[in-house]
């Protein structure tokens, strides 16, 4: 009976998503204990409120981020330039509705998001271009508009903090819907279309061929350059929208700061979540949970009265534990989740046995 | 002894086209200056570009660090934060009156230390660059608030006489004592990595790690050592960054890392690692400091304007190293 147990143990902790899971129930807890009420959600004119919906509203651009940049990490690529789209695409839907003379016009505001939309398409296609055509190191292709969409951002504000009273507006970031946040069902509906996109089509299978090797698979009949290009576009895509909800929950565009290290947490969801930075595979529902976990940390280090700042200490920790669990070479070393005994196994080969597993099972 | 010659006669056959780069963001020095100099007569000045010197002393040094990480094909991105750390360390172990020297030394360590860890972690578990040093960067930022909250004045003697020296001629032109040590230490990054075991080590690595691992060289020693090299230039441009502040603040040299990675590119090292070279650096940290003063010197282009031109030169310096690539391959 014992070794059935242990036969169990040894799947469950093989998972992937197993250490995130722990990690999530971990911090869960320890707020509980802490703070009892932690758990509990309430009913208050129709609305539900508790810091577990908090948590998943808080945690919605971030979310939707990770989930673009997911795709384009599978392809083995970095996408550094999201914070600046956020703050771009912010910017000018802030910008053109402050413009009109009825702020609470529908139309107006569709406008202005289709606008700003279209260009974080383009800025999403310059990426692609640098990465996909041109063939610059996507770490740096990036960067240049990380740099440079910052300057890009404020030179759209002027300097100044753009202050708009647009309830249409708002509602993508601070709106209700069925009694929850309208951001949630906005970060749903990313990922279901997202999920859908890429499991229930041959996408994802050929996005992780790609990373696995795109010339490989180019010569096998995939158009790789043309993925990678799409998963930029799309990277940008997601980060424009989740630049409309930082603007739209604050009713202000800040070019310095909308979207400031958003890209650095959403490498951080995606690692969190098991997606390997080699590319090669990815997996949503690791993004979405590492979404969350990011989320629960800083929500309880300012439940913990310490200074926000200060839970970059804890983000460390955390960071280097689950890369540590996750890397192959740690697991090898120190026998870890590996009860057979494998006289010095190459680190390549058992990279490589996950990767089998995992494809079907995600 | 067969290794040597080999690794020489491949840097002869290689020179012509790693200079490239290096010459290019020379040329834009100089263009960028001539442009100052015909557009206001006290660009001319000498004081001016000593001035590019002072203010960009500690960029200097941790873009030295940056550029041994880049040259193994490697990134470090803690170095803003591990900048901030040592100046907040420096401020409140004065604040606490320690003796000068004593606060010195551990200020050097600290960075190195935490270097050499990074080092670990990435040679022994095989974890990317990228998110190991950004673990750095989160911790050493967070170390920073932890410290203290707001900023830290510095008041003890020896840091404000070297901070307030000034070296320089009778006609009133001057440097400070930070560019003197960052000068030193490029002088030594510059030896280091041209003719010592180690620095040949790096490019070699840099080049292909797989090959030179089947050819005997430490890859995991030289892995390790330049990331603790990056950690103690970062060290050193913090206490340079505490002398030109005077003060430890938590929120200091946020984003630096970014303006470190551009001018170790603009200055022509290659990302992917094997081919670059300290000099190209300066020049890389002299064109960043030139765009500053001429914008300052202009006056009604906006702050903002600095980074859309940085990242314009990025993308420009980054098309020309591909297009060498490709002319190579």
């Amino acid at each position: 009976m014992s070794t059935t147990w242990r036969g169990r143990w040894a799947v469950a902790t093989a998972h992937p998503l197993f250490w995130p899971v722990i990690a999530l129930i971990a911090m869960l807890v320890a707020n509980t204990i802490y703070r009892p009420s932690f758990l509990s959600i309430e009913m208050r004119n129709g609305h539900l409120y508790g810091s577990l919906i908090d948590i998943v509203r808080l945690s919605a651009p971030l979310m939707i981020v990770a989930l673009g940049m997911t795709l384009v990490i599978a392809t083995g690529g970095i996408d550094l330039s999201v914070g600046s789209v956020c703050a771009i695409g912010g910017a000018i839907a802030c910008l053109y509705i402050s413009k009109q003379p009825d702020q609470n016009s529908v139309v107006g505001v569709l406008t202005a998001l289709t606008l700003a939309f279209g260009l974080a398409l383009v800025l999403g296609a310059w990426n692609g271009v640098l990465v996909a055509v041109i063939g610059i190191q996507p770490i740096i292709a990036t960067l240049i508009l990380m740099v440079a969409g910052r300057g890009l951002a404020q030179l759209i504000t002027e300097g100044q903090i753009i202050t708009i009273n647009s309830s249409p507006y708002r509602m993508i970031g601070a709106g209700q819907l069925l009694t929850l946040p309208f951001a949630i069902f906005i970060a749903v509906a990313v990922a279901l279309v997202i999920a859908a996109a890429t499991r229930r089509t041959a996408l994802g299978m050929i996005i992780e061929s790609v990373g696995g090797n795109a010339e490989a698979s180019r010569l096998s009949g995939i158009r790789s350059s043309r993925i990678i290009f799409l998963v930029y576009v799309v990277s940008a895509a997601c980060a424009v929208v989740a630049g409309f909800m930082m603007t739209a929950n604050v009713s202000s565009a800040d070019g310095n700061n909308a979207g400031l290290w958003v890209e650095l947490d959403a490498i951080l969801a995606v690692v969190i979540g098991g997606t390997s930075l080699a590319g090669g595979r990815f997996s949503l529902a690791g993004t979405v949970l590492g979404a969350l976990i990011i989320q629960t940390l800083t929500t309880s280090v300012y439940a913990m009265n310490i200074t926000p700042q200060t839970s970059l200490l804890f983000k460390a920790v955390v960071v280097i534990a689950v890369c540590l669990i996750q890397a192959p070479a740690f697991r090898a070393k120190f026998g870890l989740l590996r009860r057979r005994r494998r006289p010095g196994p190459p680190p390549a080969a058992v990279a490589a046995d996950p990767r089998k597993e995992e494809v079907p099972a995600t | 002894m067969s290794s040597t010659t080999l690794a020489a006669e491949r840097t002869r056959w290689r020179i012509p086209q790693s200079y490239v780069p290096v010459l290019a963001t020379l040329a834009l020095l100089l263009v960028l200056y001539a442009i100052g100099a015909s557009q206001y007569t006290a660009f001319s000045n000498i004081q001016v570009v000593l001035n590019v010197f002072i203010d960009n002393g500690f960029l200097l040094v941790v873009a030295v660090g940056m550029t041994f990480v880049i040259l193994t094909g490697g990134i470090d991105l803690s170095v803003g934060s591990v900048v901030a750390m040592t100046a907040m360390v420096c401020a409140s172990l004065l604040r606490a009156d320690l003796p000068a020297p004593l606060v010195l030394f551990i200020a050097l360590a600290i960075g190195p230390t935490l270097g050499f860890g990074m080092g670990c972690i990435i040679h022994f578990f095989e974890i990317q660059p990228f998110i190991v040093t950004l673990a750095g960067m989160f911790f050493a930022r967070g170390m920073c608030t932890f410290i203290s909250g707001s900023s830290i004045p510095i008041t003890d003697r020896f840091w404000t006489r070297l901070a307030q020296d000034r070296i320089g001629d009778p006609r009133g032109n001057f440097v400070s004592i930070s560019v003197l040590i960052a000068f030193a230490v490029v002088a030594i990054a510059a030896y280091v990595l041209a003719y010592t075991r180690l620095g040949r080590n790096v490019y070699a690595i840099g080049g292909n790690s797989q090959s030179a691992l089947l050819m005997g060289l430490p890859v995991g020693r030289t892995r390790i050592a330049v990331y603790t090299i990056s950690g103690l230039c970062s060290a050193i441009g913090g206490i340079l960054l505490s002398f030109y502040t005077l003060s430890g603040a938590p929120l200091i040299a946020i984003g630096m890392e970014l303006d470190v990675i551009a001018a170790v590119v603009i200055g022509g090292t290659v990302l992917t690692g094997g081919s670059g070279y300290v000099f190209g650096t300066v020049l890389g940290v002299l064109v960043l400091g030139t765009i500053q003063t001429l914008i300052t010197f202009d006056g009604r282009l906006s702050s903002w304007w600095t980074k859309i031109v940085i990242g314009g030169l990025l993308f420009a310096f980054i098309l020309l190293q591909r297009l060498i690539g490709i002319r190579k391959k």
